[in-house]
């Protein structure tokens, strides 16, 4: 079973990390990653850039409103994500607690991994996007 | 919603830690069988307690803390004033929390801490050398790996395995005192008995995930998990000795085998073969961890050996677009070079296959008669099933009629005697 961890923050947390010592939070989330890895569950890790590098698309106009950067009124932002391949929901959620990522503000989010085999395999659709994720290496 | 308290949190718990702690008790008492009885021990104290206190802090120190206390009340128990003993309570009597003698040493300085970090990919490594130790049986191996480093309970293998329970833990229990009676030492083997010692480890997991992978009937969902309960292992060793190619061979197969899973069985729950399953619902991240450690493999420069060439092979066929555009010639060198590593007759079966596709059928019959002639496969259904496939392309039906009647006559799956059976009616349909 996949599970996606998705990190969250928000604006005061992240601001605590800026300010923490750089070698110092490699450190802990080198330590937090490489415990995954020896438990032969990490399947995939990825950091998000600045969310004030981001740009938003916010769809209660029309036509939608383009903003830059933070989420405007959500105050919590995406940090960045691990894909967990674990036995049940609670050993995804037994992972996140151990993350070093911790205090007021931070939170971690987990959702199963959908599979493109949950989906009506009849409609043309799915088939499409079958070929792409195969001809892409990404089912 | 996840209960946090609940029992599925204990389990979740201990399948991450147990290998940890029972590793950290084995060095700490210096003894293997004992360690996995306190540990045990200490699981059941934790599916009386969090559910009804919550789970606490730090449930792995929790763990260890309640392991060891166990352990010296079985010393204590025992009235055992021998050295060991006695080390251990002048040490433990001082209660450092986290520190613990080492009485295998001898030589304790009380600075030793139960729970060293640079210690405990050792204590793993360990636990899977002893689990897998030649002296115990194949069974035995497999089901004390499963419990002590996977961390399943005896109820999960029994499932797994389509066993009562009660076997399970008599093959457990069995399997300790063989480790204590031979006097299996709790340590990672020596740099130069490494290699030799690495077989038996390979092979139980190998052993595991065929199991888990051989699943099309009955409690299939479990069995897959047994698959990937491999898989994990194989990354988990293959990170503990890096430099190993067989490791990275066998966590290649693994991944490259298990890429197929998605597409080996149809909706009618049938086992679908190779030239007919949907390639597109082939995991595409199993193939690229899986190439990746073969590549890993490949690179120590000392040749693939019995789980890499087969790792070889089956990255020939995750790559290939179809079965026609497979290298096949590749594929009969692989099965050569195996045969020549692991000679075995279902080797050679497969590389008739493989030369049936690479040069047409004739040259892979004079390979197939030749395991006829010897009396190898005797009682085996792939044997009449291949040749049946052969003779049928070479227009020889009637002949291929009789070998697949025999080949399903042997067949004692049903689900793959009903793929011969369609064979079977293909060849009526083709010869009317």
């Amino acid at each position: 079973m996949k599970y996606m961890l998705i990190m969250r923050a928000d604006d005061e947390a992240l601001a605590t990390m800026v300010n923490a010592d750089f070698d110092e939070v490699m450190g802990t989330v080198g330590r937090y990653n490489d415990e995954m890895i020896r438990a032969g569950v990490l399947v995939a890790a990825e950091g998000l850039d600045s969310a004030a590098d981001g740009v938003v698309v916010d769809y209660s106009t029309e036509p939608p409103l383009v903003t830059d950067g933070p989420y405007g009124e959500t105050k919590e932002l995406f940090g960045g994500f691990y894909i967990l391949n674990v036995a049940s929901k609670e050993e995804a959620v037994e992972w996140a607690k151990r993350s070093p990522m911790t205090g007021a503000g931070f939170k971690t989010e987990i959702r199963r991994i959908t599979s493109i085999d949950e989906f009506p395999q009849d409609n043309e659709w799915i088939r499409k996007e079958r070929t792409w994720r195969e001809a892409t290496g990404q089912l | 919603m996840a209960d946090p308290t609940g029992r599925d949190a204990v389990a979740a718990v201990w399948r991450i830690e147990s290998a940890r702690i029972t590793g950290a008790l084995a060095r700490w008492t210096g003894d293997f069988a004992l360690a996995e009885d306190l540990a045990q021990e200490a699981l059941a104290e934790a599916l009386v307690t969090w559910p009804r206190d919550g789970v606490p802090r730090h449930p792995a120190g929790w763990l260890l803390t309640v392991g060891r206390r166990r352990a010296i009340d079985a010393f204590r128990r025992r009235r055992a004033l021998d050295e060991r003993y006695a080390a251990l309570a002048h040490q433990l009597g001082e209660g450092g929390a986290a520190t613990g003698g080492d009485p295998a040493g001898g030589h304790a300085t009380g600075g030793d801490v139960l729970w060293d970090p640079d210690r405990v990919d050792d204590d793993v490594l360990a636990l899977m050398f002893v689990s897998c130790h030649p002296v115990l049986s194949r069974e035995a191996g497999v089901a004390l790996t499963l419990r002590v480093v996977g961390g399943l309970t005896s109820d999960e293998i029994a499932r797994a395995f389509l066993v009562p329970t009660a076997t399970v833990q008599a093959r457990i229990t069995r399997a300790k005192k063989t480790l204590q009676a031979s006097g299996v030492p709790f340590a990672v083997p020596p740099a130069e008995e490494r290699r030799e010692r690495l077989g038996p480890v390979l092979n139980v997991l190998y052993l595991i995930f065929t199991e888990g992978s051989s699943a099309s009937a009955g409690g299939a969902v479990l069995r897959l998990d047994l698959a990937s309960e491999a898989q994990r292992l194989a990354r988990v060793l293959s990170r503990l000795i890096p430099g190993e190619p067989e490791v990275n061979g066998l966590l290649a197969l693994l991944e490259l085998t298990a890429a197929r899973f998605p597409a080996r069985v149809g909706p009618d729950g049938d086992p679908v073969l190779l030239e007919r399953q949907d390639r597109r619902r082939w995991d595409r991240s199993a193939i690229r961890r899986g190439r990746a450690a073969l590549s890993r493999a490949a690179r120590s420069g000392r040749g693939l050996g019995f789980y890499g060439l087969q790792a070889a092979i089956a990255e020939c066929h995750a790559v290939a677009p179809s079965v026609e555009a497979t290298d096949w010639d590749r594929i009969v060198l692989l099965y050569e070079a195996l045969g020549s590593l692991a000679p075995s007759p279902v080797v050679d079966l497969n590389r008739a296959v493989a030369l049936s596709m690479a040069r047409g059928p004739t040259e892979a019959l004079a390979v197939v008669d030749g395991l006829v002639a010897e009396g190898s496969l005797a009682h085996s259904r792939l044997l009449p099933a291949v040749r049946g496939e052969l003779l049928t392309r070479l227009g020889r039906l009637a002949e291929a009629r009789g070998e697949l009647e025999r080949a399903a006559a042997l067949c004692g799956n049903e689900r793959e005697r009903a793929v011969l059976e369609r064979k079977l009616a293909d060849l009526d349909e083709g010869a009317g």
